[in-house]
């Protein structure tokens, strides 16, 4: 067991874990954060993508120990003062999601994408979110979505 | 946290507008609750040992290391639940005589496929689990595997046998002849008549699913009843299989659809590992959960398509089409699974499609081979009837030398011949294919397409264009009761809704069906709002779960709007009716002197009226009531529809395929389809984009790729190419509308249609661009290998290279050997 000090939405947490405990694990099962899930075991769907110091990774592609002394932010922190953020917003506006289980890392690489480029092209999104799979709503709505959100994206998603 | 909505147009105007989805407020802020989310006190978890052998014995297994792992509290055994675990159901056994192999949810004796369970681990942790699996010790003895469709479908003495027992491959033949049935003439007159032939063998390659939520099962043996938490399609079926293939009483199981995520048929199933998860909490007394790793999904959970398509099209060289006979292989895999055996049978009625011929006859021979079993994926028989006769089309224009689209109108049933009696037997309620082939043709700028393609083609540019069409229709809404029976379905296809009208005037609406990303939340909301005058916001729709809708035949092809939204429809009538004679006794009025409207009984010359909530608390205080009136407005209805409906669009695609690499880039695509009227514009975009990219990685990218010995090598997402943002495009979609006769909203259904139509319109747009080069057929998926060797092939066929063993073109009087 390894001792860990990691900040998760805002909150800090000191755990004892596993040193194979997979971050997404950490989160899901000792933090209670289900907001973010499991797709796959290849790294490839990217439903499990959360933000690590403000930059978008895959919880599933690295060990809980690799975040000690990191900020997380989940898709259940994204919102602030019971604001939704810009791209949670734009996906609910454009109709960006159906079952819903690719949405929190859909939305969290869609911030990163707009954090890195603010006005991308419709091409920009599509590269920029070819990590992350959808099976519902065939990108585009999500496209779309983002979009919509570039528009209104000024600053870094996530906590400030 | 709030959202801002905006303001419905007005009452009685939730129909038909674009209204944010109520269901998206958890799934975007991450308070989600998909099964793999639930931990209960005390739970166990399970990790399957699998069989690595698509066909083998089992001689031994050892599990004492296992048992003796960390944290480990069961080891199981096909062995060890052989008298309890029964056999999976099969609901679809198509003919009286159709061979089955019992199918065990823990392997006994023998794996039939690679990735069967042979062995369970229950441990105190997912990993502990994990790590006692790696422990246990099998030994087979490897048998010869069926693998080849073809192959197996060959009944010799050195045919490789799926399951010896069975003395043979062929699970069942089933068929129809439009002279026999008395819906047409003679295919085989046409055939001998024929002034021009088309002969195809089409391939529809075996695909998986891929629902993105990797199925999850959590069972609860503490209480009274056994509660399952499954991410299933089918929460009540299940709980029926569940009671009847393991003897527990319907009434102590409880099975729960929470959050689901995706489905696509792929969840339409009664799986080994929720038989397995329930027999593992019975035994162990303590909450159980299983999840699947994606690869344990991509190789067990059930895959879809696999047909081998033989036809034949007779026309006149006018281009009337005179005939069709279509001859199928279909790919069982080794179990028959819930409707498995029904899914190239649900294909039967629609090779013939939008056309009206006078000759038909489709025949079909279900094979076991020693794969993943097949089911009901996206479509289910109607995307393969769709491809087959749409490519069909294609190359009787390209025989005769006529636009695709002109020998499609010769063809097609007009729009004043509706209801229209088909060839197969159905009878079309109604439709308008050129209204939607003229917006089609419109939106997509067909004729200057065409005006480059020629330039293209006089040029020699290395970027040829090609065109593709499909004018496609379905048959969905599954389905009235009587006509599953005549198809020997184990169930009817009647849906149930309940109102139940609260005191402080909210409405509760109870669903039979069982959405997993549908939006019915939303588009049922919309219906009940109309109908009730009551608002949007008031309303709450429960579904998902045998013990609040207790009655309910679920979600799968696209039934749950025309089907299941009408019963919501009857069942708010009924609530109206209830409380009609009411509001008469509290306004002193004659029932006859009151009209129903946004909401409000109103005395008909006076403004003398009272709003349904102000009835329904009434109600609840029953202080005063009618004489013999029950102090309830709530009701339920069962409705049971006496036609399938039937969609229909038109899809145009071009493409850009640069003929030194076979690269393809997909430049345009415009579908406007015939829905009936709309609910929700919103939602049934969604359904068309994500419908149009499934059948267009049929046609591009999927393929579900077996070795030589039976293993999956496609069981990743590195391998099994699901589309990503970057590979696809926007759409262009529109619709015209000609309402259904047969419910009362004059729906269609939608969750299929893009799938359904996507995939010949996109192998058409392939193969237009290269019939310069002599080709006239790209085996699925087009990679650029395909495309790029059928170029460079003498071969009209193309150059096939991962079938070596591809059979030479078949003979006319051929049957299926």
């Amino acid at each position: 067991m390894t001792q860990i000090n990691v900040n998760v939405d805002g909150a800090d947490y000191s755990d004892d874990v596993e040193p194979r405990m997979l971050l997404v694990h950490y989160l899901r099962e000792r933090l209670g954060k289900t907001g973010t899930v499991v797709g796959c075991d290849t790294s490839n769907c990217g439903a499990c993508t959360v933000h690590l110091d403000g930059r978008s990774v895959k919880s599933c592609n690295m060990l809980a120990v690799q975040a000690d002394g990191h900020e997380v932010t989940t898709i259940e922190g994204l919102a602030t003062n019971g604001e939704l953020h810009a791209v949670q917003q734009a996906f609910h506006e454009c109709h960006a999601l159906q079952c819903g289980f690719c949405t929190p890392g859909m939305i969290m690489q869609s911030v990163d994408l707009l954090n890195d480029n603010p006005k991308p092209s419709e091409d920009e999104i599509r590269a920029g979110l070819e990590g992350n799979l959808c099976r519902c709503t065939g990108y585009h709505n999500i496209v779309k979505a983002v979009q919509s959100a570039s528009g209104a994206v000024t600053s870094g998603g996530g906590r400030s | 946290m709030t959202v801002t909505e905006e303001r419905p147009a007005g009452p009685g105007k939730e129909i038909g507008s674009a209204r944010r989805r109520k269901e998206d407020q958890r799934l975007i802020t991450g308070r989600t609750k998909f099964t793999d989310n639930i931990q209960l006190t005390g739970m166990l978890h399970l990790a399957m040992v699998r069989s690595p052998f698509a066909h083998a014995t089992i001689t031994s297994i050892d599990t004492t290391e296992a048992k003796a792992s960390k944290n480990v509290v069961a080891v199981l055994t096909g062995a060890d639940v052989a008298e309890e675990q029964g056999a999976l159901p099969c609901a679809w056994p198509i003919t009286p005589d159709q061979k089955s192999q019992p199918h065990p949810s823990i392997a006994v004796d023998r794996v039939a496929f690679a990735g069967e369970i042979v062995a369970v681990i229950v441990a105190r942790s997912a990993a502990e689990a994990r790590d006692a699996a790696d422990m246990v010790d099998v030994d087979y003895d490897e048998l010869p595997a069926a693998l080849d469709l073809r192959k197996a479908a060959v009944d010799s003495a050195d045919t490789v046998l799926a399951h010896p027992d069975l003395g043979t491959n062929r699970s069942a033949f089933w068929q129809f002849d439009s002279a026999d049935a008395g819906t047409g003439s003679s295919v085989d007159d046409a055939i001998r008549d024929a002034e021009v032939t088309i002969e195809r063998e089409y391939r529809q390659q075996r695909l998986i699913p891929a629902f993105m939520e990797p199925r999850s099962t959590v069972v609860d043996p503490t209480g009274e009843q056994l509660v399952m938490w499954s991410a299933t399609q089918v929460p009540h079926i299940l709980r029926l299989m569940l009671a009847m293939t393991l003897g527990i009483s319907e009434s102590k199981v409880r099975v729960i659809a929470p959050d689901v995520g995706g489905g696509f048929g792929g969840k339409l199933q009664v799986t080994p590992e929720e038989v397995i998860t329930l027999l593992a909490a019975r035994r162990t007394g303590k909450p159980c959960k299983y999840t699947e790793t994606r690869s344990e999904s991509l190789m067990a959970a059930h895959h879809g398509r696999d047909q081998w398509q033989r036809l034949t099209l007779t026309a006149k060289k006018d281009g009337t089409v005179t005939g069709l006979k279509v001859d199928l292989l279909a790919d069982m895999g080794a179990y028959l699974g819930l409707v498995t055996p029904g899914v190239p049978i649900l294909g039967a009625f629609m090779y013939n499609a939008i056309y009206k011929f006078p000759a038909y006859q489709f025949s079909c021979t279900n094979i076991f081979t020693n794969k993943t079993w097949t089911d009901a994926y996206r479509g289910a028989g109607r995307p393969e009837a769709t491809f087959a006769i749409e490519r069909l089309m294609d190359e009787l224009a390209a025989e005769l030398g006529v636009d695709p689209l002109e020998i499609r109108e010769k063809n097609w049933i007009k729009h004043e011949e509706f209801p229209f009696a088909t060839v197969a037997g159905l009878e079309y309620d109604s439709g308008n294919y050129e209204a939607a082939t003229a917006k089609a043709k419109e939106m997509f700028g067909y004729d200057e397409l065409r005006a480059e393609q020629k330039q293209r083609r006089e040029s020699k540019d290395p970027v040829q264009l090609g065109i593709g069409v499909s004018t496609f229709t379905e048959m969905c809404g599954l389905a009235p009761s009587r006509v599953l029976g005549s198809l020997s379905y184990g169930a009817g296809g009647w849906e149930h809704a309940s109102i139940r009208m609260l005191p402080t005037g909210k409405v509760e609406v109870v669903t039979g069906v069982s959405a997993h990303g549908q939006g019915h939340e939303t588009a049922w909301s919309q219906i009940v709002a109309d109908r009730l005058g009551i608002p949007f916001e008031d309303i709450e729709v429960l579904h998902g779960d045998t013990q609040i809708s207790h009655k309910g035949l679920d979600t799968y092809g696209s039934r749950s709007l025309v089907v299941g939204g009408e019963a919501v429809v009857k069942a708010a009538d009924k609530v109206i009716e209830k409380a009609k004679p009411i509001a008469a006794h509290l306004l002193e009025a004659s029932a006859d002197d009151l009209e129903f409207k946004d909401g409000r009984f109103g005395v008909k010359g006076t403004d003398k009226g009272m709003g349904l909530g102000e009835i329904a608390l009434a109600v609840f205080a029953a202080h005063n009531l009618p004489d013999g009136v029950e102090p309830s407005l709530d009701s339920d209805a069962t409705f049971d529809p006496v036609n399938f409906n039937y969609p229909h669009g038109t899809h145009l695609c071009a493409l850009e395929i640069d003929t030194e690499t076979g690269g393809i880039k997909m430049r345009k695509y415009v579908c406007v389809d015939d829905i009936g009227n709309i609910v929700n514009p919103l939602i049934v975009a969604g359904q068309v984009h994500g419908g149009l990219v499934q059948g267009i990685a049929q046609a591009l990218w999927e393929e579900a790729v077996h070795d030589e010995s039976g293993t999956l090598v496609s069981a990743s997402f590195v391998d099994y190419l699901v589309p990503t943002a970057a590979d696809t495009i926007s759409f262009d979609i529109d619709h015209t509308t000609t309402p259904a006769t047969t419910n009362t909203l004059g729906t269609k259904g939608v969750g299929e249609a893009g799938t359904i139509a996507s995939t010949p319109c996109v192998v058409n747009a392939v193969v237009d661009a290269l019939r310069p080069f002599g080709v006239n057929d790209v085996q699925m998926p087009c990679t650029p290998e395909r495309v790029w060797k059928a170029i460079n092939s003498s071969s009209p066929k193309g150059d096939d290279p991962t079938e070596a063993e591809a059979q030479p073109h078949f003979d006319a009087e051929g049957g299926v050997a």
